[in-house]
């Protein structure tokens, strides 16, 4: 197992090399392709692998640690390159190699005919490979390795199309804002080293057990890692990169920016439940942020009109919807949605692809229209995805959202809980908008354009998410259902965060009845939203200029043109105003400048000692030499 | 007997002559003889601190200010020799293009 494990993520490296240095050369599409694909199926097939090695565990010791060198030792600061799978890490493997290998079949005929062809494969193996780093590593200094390596990628992919300068201004603005982040994640990085004189989480784990609950060390670690993931999970205030990533290819949106890389921060959270159990101050925060970003962003989405937009202002709400379930401490149902997020948002996003190949890249929704006859499997794929994010049953996005709902409501109380069900009836309106308006009504594209069903690689991918996004819900079934098997696979990972919030804030027992209600409001709510807004948007043809809340809402709440105005203008003006006219300029410049010519004038006449002549220098060296000698003469 | 003052007073006048003969005297094989004047003043001061003080170390050091002045006088009369080659003259005031 020690051995063949390290290919997980060696044979991404070796893909991404190979079409790094070679990929040009060998000029073959179906070689890059096919060759990172299956380097990442292999990836998966070992995450299998070790899902039987972990079953063969008995329950409360399902953790295999792999040890492969110290990476760096330096006094008494050590990081080992090591890693470790145990249940929650296994899920993550499964789910990023399992749909980043869908994701990389459906890449080889959307990136059909791009002159980056193998660039573009190289670019999405180093992301599983930093992604990979990410999840497996035990401590946080090889997470933030990976951390920062999934970041680069997303730099890379988003500005992919890098002749056209709005893809450049889009990845420059996710890297920028992720450096925010990575702020807080390595200011907590650096107060977990100074405190606790150690980097490895199991060992940190170990070291805040005894913590009483609330210790400001420990609330101030936990809100620093928690900007990080709100960083790179894209929630407000900073979650304004992520619609604009959209300008890179749609496989990238669907793999990275909607089922993978977004969900970092949650993960992140997840691995450190047991920080996050002893400070539930930071808890709360989240979960003010999860729900104002749930709201806020689904609100935008209600009126955009770029097909990836409304998907990436959706997935924006997902991840608050994440981060509702982390901040009640119900970390299993923020991993149930984190993986049937990543089935239904990762297949919208690629048929969302499949239409705008179709549409020869036409990506505004009002310029579409009665595309179900002619895009088939893509609108079926999409239909489904759409029922799964809006909450119907039995589909998946049902059992996971109704489960946040539910944890909301018994450990939140009333207020959060109606807040987070607005939110998720908000989900289902513009879904079924972008449904209604995409494949009804009537067409309202060009007459020259001819929409046409994709290829077989890209419909297949698109077939097998969607059977996982209906029957993904069924691993983790309401309590009254069924057996739950997620929450008890996931049990030992976060059994001691659990009893630590069991503590201080008791369970308190709810009746069957209570959750069966909710389930029917919850149905009822959806679909309620769902009938309204397809009623309205199926039918719909002609389009007049947005008013009043709707100008808003299209509009972001202004929320770019605020941070242009109070951020990025500020800086941009003091850096050219003071730094770089008065304090460059003039005092940088001006004291090397003044040094050099003081210099100059001052040689100006001395200079002339240097006559050439023979003469002069021994006479001045023989007069120095007598002043010497009177010197040690008379004083 | 002859005594140590002597000796002393011979050589700094040699060694004076020497210098007076770098600083005022204008072609170059003057000036290198000039020099070796003042070396072996300095030599003769060794030597004769050496026999009266009894030490031999004085001695020695001569032996090797005698090897630096014969390795010295080969690439000074080297120098010498190319620039007259260049120059057609000897007068150490026309070489001072080396300057600011």
């Amino acid at each position: 197992m020690q051995n063949y494990f390290i290919l997980i993520v060696v044979l991404p490296l070796i893909g991404f090399l190979i079409n790094l240095f070679f990929g040009k050369k060998i000029n073959s599409e179906k070689f890059s392709g096919w060759l990172s694909s299956l380097f990442v199926l292999i990836s998966f097939l070992i995450g299998v692998l070790l899902l039987f090695e972990l079953l063969k565990l008995p329950e409360d010791s399902r953790k295999i640690v792999f040890n492969y060198f110290s990476w760096i030792s330096v006094g008494n600061f050590n990081v080992d390159y090591s890693f470790f799978v145990d249940p929650l890490s296994l899920v993550m493997i499964l789910v990023v190699t399992g749909i980043g290998f869908l994701i990389h079949v459906y890449s080889i005929g959307y990136m059909h005919n791009d002159v980056g062809f193998a660039r573009f494969f190289a670019y999405l193996n180093l992301f599983i490979f930093a992604m990979l780093h990410l999840i497996l590593a035990d401590n946080f200094l090889v997470i933030f390795l990976g951390w920062e390596g999934v970041g680069l990628c997303s730099y890379l992919l988003i500005g992919f199309w890098y002749e056209k300068k709005f893809t450049g201004d889009a990845a420059k603005k996710a890297f920028i804002v992720n450096r925010i982040g990575d702020f807080g994640f390595m200011t907590a990085m650096f107060l977990v080293f100074t405190n606790f004189g150690t980097l490895n989480i199991s060992t940190f784990n170990g070291s805040i057990a005894g913590f009483p609950v609330n210790t400001p060390l420990l609330v101030t670690i936990a809100l620093l890692f928690f900007l990080g993931a709100i960083g790179k999970s894209a929630q407000i205030p900073l979650f304004v990169w992520l619609p604009d990533a959209m300008a890179g290819p749609t496989p990238v949106s669907a793999l990275i920016h909607a089922a993978t890389m977004v969900t970092a921060g949650i993960y992140l959270i997840a691995r450190t439940s047991l920080l996050y159990a002893l400070a539930p101050v930071a808890s709360t925060v989240i979960l003010v942020v999860g729900i104002a970003t749930a709201i806020i962003s689904a609100t935008i989405a209600l009126k955009q009109n770029d097909i990836k937009k409304i998907l990436a202002y959706s997935t924006v709400s997902q991840l608050g919807f994440m981060f509702i379930a982390l901040g009640t401490h119900s970390y299993v149902a923020a991993l149930f949605h984190l993986i049937t997020h990543a089935f239904f948002k990762g297949l919208m996003f690629l048929g969302s692809g499949s239409v705008i190949h179709g549409m020869h890249e036409e990506q505004d929704i009002r310029n579409m229209g009665g595309l179900r006859d002619k895009m088939k499997i893509t609108y079926i794929t999409f239909l489904i995805g759409a029922i799964a994010i809006s909450g119907i049953p039995p589909f998946s996005g049902f059992f996971s959202k109704d489960e946040i709902l539910y944890k909301t409501f018994v450990n939140a109380g009333i207020i959060p809980y109606l807040l987070v069900l607005i939110a998720a009836a908000f989900t289902a309106f513009y879904m079924f908008r972008l449904i209604g308006l995409t494949f009804f009504g009537k067409p309202r594209y060009d007459a020259n354009i001819h929409p046409h069903e994709s290829t077989s690689t890209m419909t297949i991918p698109l077939i097998i998410l969607a059977i996982l996004s209906i029957i993904g819900g069924f691993i983790g079934l309401p309590s009254i259902l069924g057996y739950n098997v997620l929450e008890h696979w996931f049990e030992p990972v976060f059994k001691n965060a659990t009893l630590v919030v069991q503590g201080y804030n008791p369970e308190t027992e709810h009746s069957a009845n209570t959750e069966i209600v909710l389930i029917f409001v919850s149905i009822i709510v959806a679909s309620i939203a769902v009938y309204v807004s397809f009623k309205k948007y199926s039918k719909q043809d002609k389009f007049t200029e947005e008013r009043g809340i709707g100008k808003i809402l299209e509009n972001k709440y202004y929320i770019d043109e605020f941070y242009d105005k109070t951020v990025v203008n500020p800086i941009f003006q003091t850096s050219e105003r003071f730094l770089w006219k008065i304090f460059d300029v003039k005092i940088i410049d001006g004291l090397v400048n003044g040094i050099a010519t003081f210099a100059s004038r001052l040689s100006l006449d001395w200079r002339k000692v240097q006559s050439g002549i023979i003469h002069d220098y021994a006479t001045l060296a023989v007069s120095g030499i007598i002043l010497i000698i009177l010197y040690f003469l008379f004083a | 007997m002859v005594e140590l003052n002597f000796y002393l007073v011979l050589s700094a006048l040699l060694f004076s002559i020497g210098v007076v003969g770098v600083l005022v005297r204008r072609n170059a094989i003057i000036i290198f003889m000039c020099i070796e004047l003042m070396l072996n003043a300095i030599n003769l001061t060794l030597v004769a601190f050496s026999t009266f003080l009894g030490n031999d170390n004085g001695q020695i050091f001569v032996f090797f200010v005698m090897t630096v002045a014969a390795a010295e006088a080969a690439v000074g009369l080297a120098i010498v020799i190319s620039l007259f080659r260049n120059k057609e003259s000897l007068d150490i005031d026309k070489i001072n293009i080396l300057k600011w």
